[in-house]
């Protein structure tokens, strides 16, 4: 591995762009961002959430695509990165890299780091409930997990900037953290903090259990759904006037199962999956432990570490916040639809003159 | 029959009022029929139900429960008056006997059917016990229905026995044995379940039949799989009851996003609880199909009673031809058929004109005997096939009406359902609004 530099965030890019990239005669690339000979494009994320005014650096994960070689297939996404900084020669670059490549590039950032909370990326392995690595919707979703990864990077204060100052004091930092083990004295703050991580990490555990406990029991909901609605087709078959009520029934039961299918797919690529990674924060953070105590040694890593918690409370908050309107949005949405479902099935009902033979006379 | 007009107007007004929601007042807009059925005079209701215990037939105590059946005459509710219903208690074992004694009685009717004698189609929360409130409630429920059913029934409300089970508390049940219809009960069951093969039976019965076939099988898998839906469905509405308790949980660890947290829980909390009512109200539904179950048993015995009769018909007729076929070989002495007689007589030698005479004569009278089941036989044969038809259409248009009612009933509680959703998702959205 080419030795990297973490300069500016730009600089990350180079650091993965060392690693895998190489010219066309297939020597590697050297290091300097001003040698980068990729295509640059410009494109918008739209899926940025932050103002845009404090925004100077566009990173976008897309284009999933399978790479076969002798030994291994494995997908290759395209990262784009747009800025408008200054150090950098141009103003976007493309690579294309693989799941490895982020897991490296988190590690370094780590070790580079280690009084910083760095955001989680998917889990490697494949999730319960899937089949194959390769499934669409895993490589989606895991698509825009590593899309939200490095958008969370670009964002952070400290990592993004020029991390001269604060690898020297990473250095210092892991020296202390050597020598001393086990901790003496921890500021209350950091305790509170701890037991804080440990609840949100019991908690966002439970939650995410709950609604993986809900889709199984809609997708058995679902299954039985679709036995039901053709019971009345069947009963159709052998009835003269009451065909037409039984077909309808048949037909809204199964247009409600549609909109079940939907949403537990919302819930699956929605809800899950910001729980998830804040289910991989919480453990995260838990890591951050023996490092922590030793903070209030160093200043200044105390008020970045302030500063990041903080940041990483917003952060969370704002993040499933999103997430839990969104499913009681969707959750609407699927009521409302089996509602105007059920709704035109009566109206067709009552429209059409149900046979009123003179069953009463009269008076 | 004749009408009393002016009984009929004010009972129609008085039960067209009723709603397609309301579980036995929809029943009653089919059961406003034409003739002066007893349900125009008297009016009927199952109010109460109440658990005994007593002694039973070995002599072992034992708990049941009862039903309060009031009565009173229609007109004194149509003039405005109101007095004391007469009332009295029944269990179901004497609502059993009443329709046994019906339908042994009109074996052209197609019987109303009583409520199930035990829950089937449960699905896992609803008890299988008899006891359970719910469950006598649902038959309360089922009992009135019935009753209802019977006796606006333009042949089965003018029985006697039909008055007396309303009206004599004591004493009933000697009078319905005393009708002796144990006996043909006995017969009928026993016929019900022979096999027979019948050579013309009317082709209409017999395609009636197969439909009762149909709408049994068709009603059972629908209640089945209905049933099995709810049981899921109540799975997904009580999980969620879990994140009201999480959600409780974790808002105790937050700060700002601790009151959203709480109330959103809340709203989870009632959400799963919701499924509760949703479900028991469904099953009201689930009871009107599986009346209709029912009904297709009562319409299968109709047309196998068909196929009894024409069968004995066809016996009885087939033995008077062959009791003819032999006096006329006896007559003649032409043996067109084989017969033990004809091979002893051929090998033994004739008999003595005296023995032969005797056994004409004795023909003669089997013969006048055969004729006379023959009339008879056509007749009931007859009698029944025209009564039957009539009482088959009736109950289609019934069953049509009542189905349609139904799937329509269906249909308001899912939107009901559906309503509910949307609110409590909608409370749940703006409390995770100021997380």
């Amino acid at each position: 591995m080419v030795h990297a530099q973490t300069t500016v965030l730009g600089g990350i890019v180079v650091m993965v762009m060392d690693k895998n990239t190489s010219r066309a005669d297939g020597s590697p690339m050297p290091n300097s961002p001003s040698s980068m000979v990729n295509q640059y494009r410009l494109e918008e994320d739209e899926e940025e959430q932050q103002d845009a005014n404090t925004k100077d650096l566009f990173i976008s994960v897309d284009n999933p695509e399978s790479h076969v070689t002798a030994i291994e297939t494995f997908i290759m996404y395209r990262v784009v990165t747009r800025t408008m900084r200054s150090e950098f020669d141009s103003s976007e670059y493309e690579v294309r890299r693989r799941y490895q490549d982020f897991l490296w590039l988190r590690s370094r950032l780590e070790e580079n780091h280690p009084t910083l909370i760095v955001h989680p990326l998917p889990e490697k392995f494949v999730m319960k409930g899937m089949v194959e690595r390769f499934n669409d919707d895993f490589i989606e979703t895991r698509r825009k997990a590593l899309h939200r990864f490095l958008n969370k990077i670009s964002e952070h204060p400290i990592l993004k900037q020029g991390p001269g100052f604060l690898s020297r004091m990473g250095e210092t930092v892991r020296a202390v953290a050597n020598s001393v083990r086990g901790l003496r004295s921890r500021p209350e703050e950091f305790t509170v903090m701890q037991e804080y991580v440990e609840d949100f990490s019991n908690k966002i555990c439970s939650v995410d259990k709950v609604t993986q406990r809900i889709i199984k029991e809609q997708r058995e909901y679902l299954d039985e759904l679709k036995q039901y609605g053709p019971t009345y087709t069947q009963w159709a078959g052998s009835e003269e006037d009451l065909v037409d009520p039984l077909k309808g029934v048949a037909s809204c039961v199964e247009r409600c199962s549609k909109e079940t299918e939907e949403q537990i797919q919302h819930l699956s690529e929605v809800l899950v999956p910001a729980l998830h990674e804040y289910v991989l924060c919480a453990e995260t953070l838990k890591l951050q432990e023996e490092v922590d105590g030793l903070a209030d040694r160093v200043e200044l890593a105390n008020n970045a570490l302030k500063g990041d918690w903080s940041r990483w409370q917003d952060s969370m908050r704002t993040d499933l916040k999103s997430a839990f309107m969104s499913t009681a949005e969707k959750n609407m949405e699927y009521y409302e639809k089996c509602l105007a479902v059920w709704e035109s099935f009566l109206l067709s009902q009552r429209v059409e003159p149900a046979e009123q033979k003179d069953v009463e006379d009269t008076s | 029959m004749a009408e009393d007009g002016k009984e009929e107007s004010v009972a129609t007004d008085d039960e067209s009022d009723h709603t397609a929601a309301d579980g036995t007042g929809s029943l009653n807009n089919t059961m406003v029929e034409e003739g002066s059925t007893l349900l125009r005079r008297m009016e009927i209701c199952v109010a109460e139900a109440e658990k005994r215990s007593g002694k039973n037939a070995v002599n072992m105590q034992e708990t049941f429960t009862v039903y309060l059946i009031e009565t009173r005459p229609m007109d004194a509710v149509v003039e405005g008056r109101n007095p004391a219903p007469d009332a009295l208690w029944r269990r179901y074992s004497e609502f059993e006997l009443l329709r046994n004694y019906l339908i042994v009685t009109y074996p052209y009717i197609v019987v109303p059917p009583l409520p199930e004698k035990r829950a089937e189609f449960v699905w896992h929360k609803l008890s299988a016990d008899n006891m359970d409130p719910d469950f006598v409630e649902r038959r309360r429920v089922g009992l009135e229905n019935f009753l209802l059913r019977v006796a606006s029934h333009p042949v089965l409300s003018n029985d006697q026995i039909l008055y007396h089970f309303l009206t004599e508390e004591h004493g009933w049940k000697e009078v319905v044995y005393e009708t002796g219809f144990q006996a043909k009960a006995d017969s009928r069951l026993r016929a019900l379940s022979a096999t027979f093969r019948v050579r013309n039976p009317d082709k209409r019965f017999m395609e009636m039949k197969h439909y009762s076939d149909e709408l049994q099988s068709h009603t059972s898998q629908l209640l089945r799989a209905r049933a099995r839906v709810a049981d899921r469905l109540y799975g997904v509405y009580k999980v969620h009851g879990n994140y009201g308790r999480v959600f409780s949980e974790w808002s105790a660890i937050e700060k700002e996003m601790g009151d959203g947290l709480q109330s959103a829980g809340h709203h989870m909390d009632a959400y799963a609880a919701s499924i509760d009512d949703i479900l028991e109200e469904e099953e009201h539904y689930a009871d009107q199909m599986k009346e209709y179950l029912f009904y297709a048993e009562a319409l299968r015995a109709v047309c196998r009673k068909h196929e009894l009769t024409q069968f004995e018909l066809e016996m009885a007729s087939q033995d008077l031809i062959s009791k003819k076929q032999q006096r006329e070989e006896l007559a003649t002495g032409i043996v067109r058929t084989f017969s033990f007689k004809g091979m002893t007589n051929k090998l033994f030698g004739q008999e003595a004109p005296e023995q032969r005479e005797a056994r004409l004569k004795l023909l003669e009278e089997l013969i006048a005997e055969g004729e006379d089941t023959v009339k008879e036989k056509t007749l009931e044969c007859e009698e029944h096939v025209e009564k039957a038809w009539v009482d088959m259409q009736r109950f289609k248009e019934q069953k049509d009406k009542d189905l349609r009612e139904a799937l329509i009933n269906y249909a308001v509680m899912q939107i009901s359902m559906c309503k509910k959703g949307i609110q409590v998702w909608g409370n749940a959205k703006e409390c995770f609004l100021k997380m």
